[in-house]
């Protein structure tokens, strides 16, 4: 923060209106801090400054000063003087310094746009109607808002390669791209995987993969996002849907403890695609290709849709009926989750009260790649530290109550998600248990149990998770769940009032956050409804000496809780 | 005024005898210079060359002595030193004589350079197409490394500088100094955005750069040797030194001729040093400076003050050859390629010509150029085809209108002023093109 304090702030005056921003900032950025839009295309937040578009030509000038005396010179009106530049200027590329004086909507700046948009369109296909990026197209946005709206060329447009195959997950259509060179740098910059360049000069220039290369790494689908124009398309979402008709709701990604923010794409119940939602201390605008899949699962074969006892379908109902007879019958032990929300967390808690005992985590391993994916594969395992449910890092097996199972010193063992038999419990030990299963899928786990309850995916709920960096992020949920399923937290909530034989206890957001802000130290002031899209960093001093397995990675450095501090 | 040549530049290039080899060279008192020199103060040098008021020959004929004085010397970062050979103006071909036939003097000029600026390592980025160029000059520069004049301790002092031979790719592009830059860094030649990538403070390897042209190098070996003051006496104020014009088109005579600045006009150039025009030709129109300058339609009458305040008024045959009065007369006198053109000369297929050279050339990086130049191109080439329309001349100035100082670089510049000097200058030829077209109704239209 000390850095960015040394910062001077300077005044620039875009279209009339004085905007104070830290010296250096570019012309685009200030002005969308006053609402004003420079169009753009080759520019992008988080990449380089190519400044190749030219869309962004805006009219600069510097307020006049008497040379001798330094002041400033005055019109007749008394307004400031200001000497203009003839020649414009890239937005992009201009970076805000005192006595700036901008003009995005002048008969020069608007005569740019122009220029630039018929340019741009002269030999782009204008078939809109048949094009995958319509209703999210830049190149149709600014044309409606910066072009002249004929077209005076009567050539024959360049003829390009069309369903070019990048690479797994990209196809490219070449008459399409405005070639504004975004893909190329992400490449470069973020993935640091130079696969993508331009072959061919002036307007037939063409880009393409390097020979005998593909743009086959995991974040690929980046390069889709953020073309400005139909170029780039998902193999797995072109021309599956139009944009329009789709609803977007925010979301986290689930495929580790970075906390990916994520926007989910559905229509009527049905989701079609996962995109990144910008967060500049988490994401910045990318997510993994890996992390777009995740949404499959909810319509997955053995997605668990109906409760079942001993393999048999029951009626919800019953089935809570027949779990809360069980539970307290001897002794049992818990197998928690990390993907488990941070409310489901809390309310679990409260079941454990219930009928006290061990509490087993697994953990959810994988193989870190330095940049969105955690070797962490949870999304919440600070949650689970965070509200009690353990105090130290879970281990690679569940040999303890592999122990427990085998000196029979429990009769049940309740299991959320997780299928433990991929942690050396065989099956056949399993169902000398009494297992009661909640989870989204089934699978040999579930198989074995006396009674295995439903549960909703991420995409089907809402509630928060605590990333890698103890930062706090909530999701909302996208599409309803199978026919019949409560959420997680009204699940666990009916089971605990039956057990009590009370009447239903809290169980929507607001009131357990209200519980939580009063229980939970770390929580206090917050609310679910007042958390902020990108998300709250809480004080993790608690966890200090805990030594979390995730390596440093976009915005992330292992000992950042401590310097947090 | 005179109409004989005064052979700097070109003093021993294509006389009986004289060949390329380094002794040759130093038979004729070469290296001589680099020698005394190296004994000067780098500062003393770079001061001679303000005082020179030499102006580079590559085209835009920015003030060499300030280009050197731009140099960040506070980063700390070693100086580069690159001689621009791209020469792909276009016209022009004079650099291309000094290279293949006298190879020495650039590269004695060099390394005066080299010295006066520090430099750590020169370059030469010689134009992929001449490939004996490149030859001659690798060779050239083992003999001078043989002789002590590059290397290690050159001249026996302890200053350093080596020379590194690059050819590039053939793309016309590579003539933009920031462009050459990323070509000379291996990458595709796009040229960069000025700010921030200035060569003089980002520029090879994002160290301090200068980047000149060969004629212009050439001629610090005569500023170093006679002086800046006296150098800035051939010629006339701000346009000093001699100047090698490279004359095509249709003369009697095409070739290369060096004479001083604003020692001769444009008409004595044409008709009494290239022999005039073909018999029974009319001069038409005459490009002073390398296909991307304005064309200069014969019959114009010029009429303007210049810098110094002193008013003029000429006809195209009075224009004196030198940067400031071409300039003054709405052109340029760029790399010093004059074309000539007579009255045999269709305009709409000349300009057709140029735009496809430029269309062709466009590196595609920035959209008005690379966009609007194949545009301009195909229009031209319909209208020579013989399918004009009434509103192909005003379309045409508009899309070069669209483009000029819009771009990245100075293409640009390059690829617009062609167009709107052919078509404001002779509209009535494309006018004509118009009423004479193939089909009655364009089927678009």
């Amino acid at each position: 923060m000390s850095n960015l304090q040394s910062i001077e702030n300077v005044n620039v005056n875009i279209d009339g209106i004085d905007i104070l921003v830290p010296k250096g900032t570019n012309i685009i950025e200030a002005a969308a801090q006053a609402n004003i839009e420079i169009p753009h295309y080759c520019y992008h937040p988080k990449l380089s400054i190519s400044g190749n578009c030219r869309m962004c030509l805006v009219e600069m000038g510097m307020a006049m000063k008497d040379r001798t005396t330094g002041q400033s010179i005055f019109e007749d009106d008394g307004t400031q003087k200001v000497a203009w530049i003839p020649r414009p200027a890239i937005a992009c590329g201009t970076q805000a310094s005192a006595g700036m004086y901008i003009k995005t909507k002048s008969e020069l700046a608007k005569s740019c746009q122009e220029g630039v948009m018929e340019f741009l369109l002269i030999n782009h296909p204008l078939d809109c109607p048949i094009c995958d990026q319509a209703g999210e197209c830049r190149l149709q946005e600014f044309a409606t808002d910066y072009g002249r709206g004929y077209s005076r060329f009567v050539e024959n447009k360049n003829v390009k390669p069309k369903r070019t195959i990048l690479g797994p997950r990209v196809v490219l259509d070449d008459e399409r791209c405005i070639l504004c060179s975004r893909c190329v740098r992400f490449c470069q910059e973020v993935i640091k995987d130079d696969v993508l360049g331009f072959v061919d000069r002036g307007s037939y220039s063409t880009l393409t993969s390097y020979p005998g290369k593909q743009l086959d790494n995991n974040y690929s689908l980046n390069t889709v996002d953020i073309c400005p124009v139909g170029a780039l398309t998902d193999s797995d979402f072109r021309f599956k849907m139009r944009v329009w008709f789709l609803k977007r709701t925010k979301s986290i990604c689930t495929e580790s403890s970075v906390g990916v923010n994520t926007e989910v794409w559905s229509r009527e119940g049905e989701i079609y695609r996962i995109t990144p939602r910008r967060n500049d201390e988490v994401n910045d605008t990318w997510m993994a290709d890996s992390g777009r899949d995740i949404y499959k699962q909810v319509t997955a074969d053995n997605r668990l849709r109906k409760a079942k006892s001993n393999g048999v379908s029951i009626a919800f109902d019953e089935a809570h009926i027949r779990f809360t007879e069980i539970f307290p019958m001897g002794k049992t032990a818990y197998v928690g989750s990390s993907h488990m929300s941070v409310e489901e967390q809390f309310i679990f808690k409260k079941l454990i009260q219930e009928n006290p005992g061990p509490i087993f985590w697994v953990n959810n391993k994988g193989e870190g790649d330095g940049l969105l994916i955690s070797s962490d594969r949870s999304p919440n395992l600070r949650g689970a530290f965070i509200t009690g449910l353990i105090n130290e890092l879970p281990k690679d097996n569940l040999d303890g109550l592999l122990e427990l199972m085998n000196s029979g010193e429990i009769q049940n063992i309740v299991v959320y998600h997780q299928d433990i038999t991929q942690y050396g419990i065989s099956p056949a030990l399993l169902k000398r248990h009494n297992v009661l299963y909640l989870g989204t899928h089934f699978n040999k786990t579930s198989d074995v149990a006396r009674v295995a309850i439903p549960t909703l995916t991420v995409f089907e709920k809402s509630g928060t998770f605590i990333n890698q960096q103890f930062r706090l992020q909530k999701f909302a949920q996208a599409v309803p769940g199978p026919v019949g399923l409560m959420p997680d937290i009204n699940t666990l909530t009916r089971l605990i009032s039956i057990l009590r034989k009370e009447s239903e206890i809290a169980s929507s957001l607001p009131l357990i956050w209200s519980e939580m802000n009063m229980q939970i130290d770390q929580f206090k002031g917050l609310s679910f409804e007042s958390l902020p899209d990108s998300g709250v960093l809480l004080d993790a001093s608690a966890f200090d000496k805990i030594n979390f397995p995730e390596v440093q990675s976009l915005h992330f450095k292992p000992n950042s809780a401590i310097l947090a501090k | 005024m005179a109409t004989e040549e005064r052979r700097m530049i070109l003093e021993h290039i294509d006389q009986p005898g004289y060949d390329n080899s380094i002794d040759c060279y130093i038979k004729h008192g070469g290296y001589e210079v680099l020698k005394k020199a190296i004994l000067r103060k780098p500062e003393e040098l770079c001061q001679e060359v303000v005082n020179s008021q030499l102006r580079g020959r590559g085209g835009a004929g920015f003030s060499a002595g300030m280009k050197w004085g731009f140099l960040d010397r506070k980063s700390g970062k070693p100086v580069y030193l690159i001689c621009n050979a791209d020469e792909s103006e276009p016209g022009t071909f004079k650099d291309r004589q000094i290279i293949y036939k006298d190879p020495h003097q650039l590269i004695e000029g060099m390394m005066i350079t080299a010295y006066a600026t520090q430099t750590k390592l020169a370059f030469i980025y010689i134009r992929g197409e001449m490939y004996d160029g490149a030859r001659i000059l690798e060779h050239a520069v083992e003999e001078a490394r043989a002789k002590g004049f590059i290397g290690e301790n050159i001249c026996g002092s302890s200053y350093s500088c080596d020379i590194i031979i690059y050819r590039g790719a053939g793309a016309y592009i590579c003539g933009e100094e920031t462009g050459l830059i990323e070509s000379l860094e291996g990458k595709r030649p796009y040229p960069r955005i000025k700010p921030p990538y200035f060569p003089a403070i980002l520029g090879l390897y994002q160290s301090p750069t200068v980047v000149n042209n060969v004629e212009t190098l050439c001629h610090v070996k005569f500023i170093a040797e006679m002086g800046g003051a006296e150098f800035a006496k051939i010629g006339t104020p701000n346009n000093t030194g001699t100047r090698v014009w490279c004359v095509s088109g249709d003369v009697q005579k095409p070739g290369y001729y060096e004479f001083p600045c604003g020692a001769i006009t444009l008409g004595q150039l044409i008709y009494e040093v290239c022999g005039g025009l073909n018999p029974g030709r009319t001069l038409k129109a005459v490009i002073p400076g390398g296909s991307s300058a304005k064309v200069l339609r014969a019959g114009e009458r010029y009429q303007g003050k210049l810098k110094d305040g002193t008013e003029f008024d000429w006809t195209l045959d009075d224009i004196p050859l030198d940067f400031d009065s071409v300039s003054a007369c709405g052109s340029m006198s760029g790399s010093g390629a004059v074309i000539v053109m007579d009255d045999s000369r269709d305009m709409v297929q000349v300009l057709g010509n140029i735009n496809s050279f430029y269309a062709h050339e466009s590196c595609g990086q920035c959209t008005p150029c690379r966009e609007g130049s194949l545009w301009m191109k195909k229009i031209t080439a319909r209208m020579a085809d013989g399918d004009a329309r009434e509103q192909d001349a005003d379309l045409l100035l508009s899309i070069a209108k669209q483009i000029e100082g819009r771009t990245i670089c100075a293409f640009g510049e390059a690829c617009a002023w062609p167009t709107m000097s052919f078509v404001s200058k002779f509209k009535e030829e494309f006018s004509e093109k118009a009423a004479q077209q193939k089909s009655t109704q364009h089927p678009l239209v």
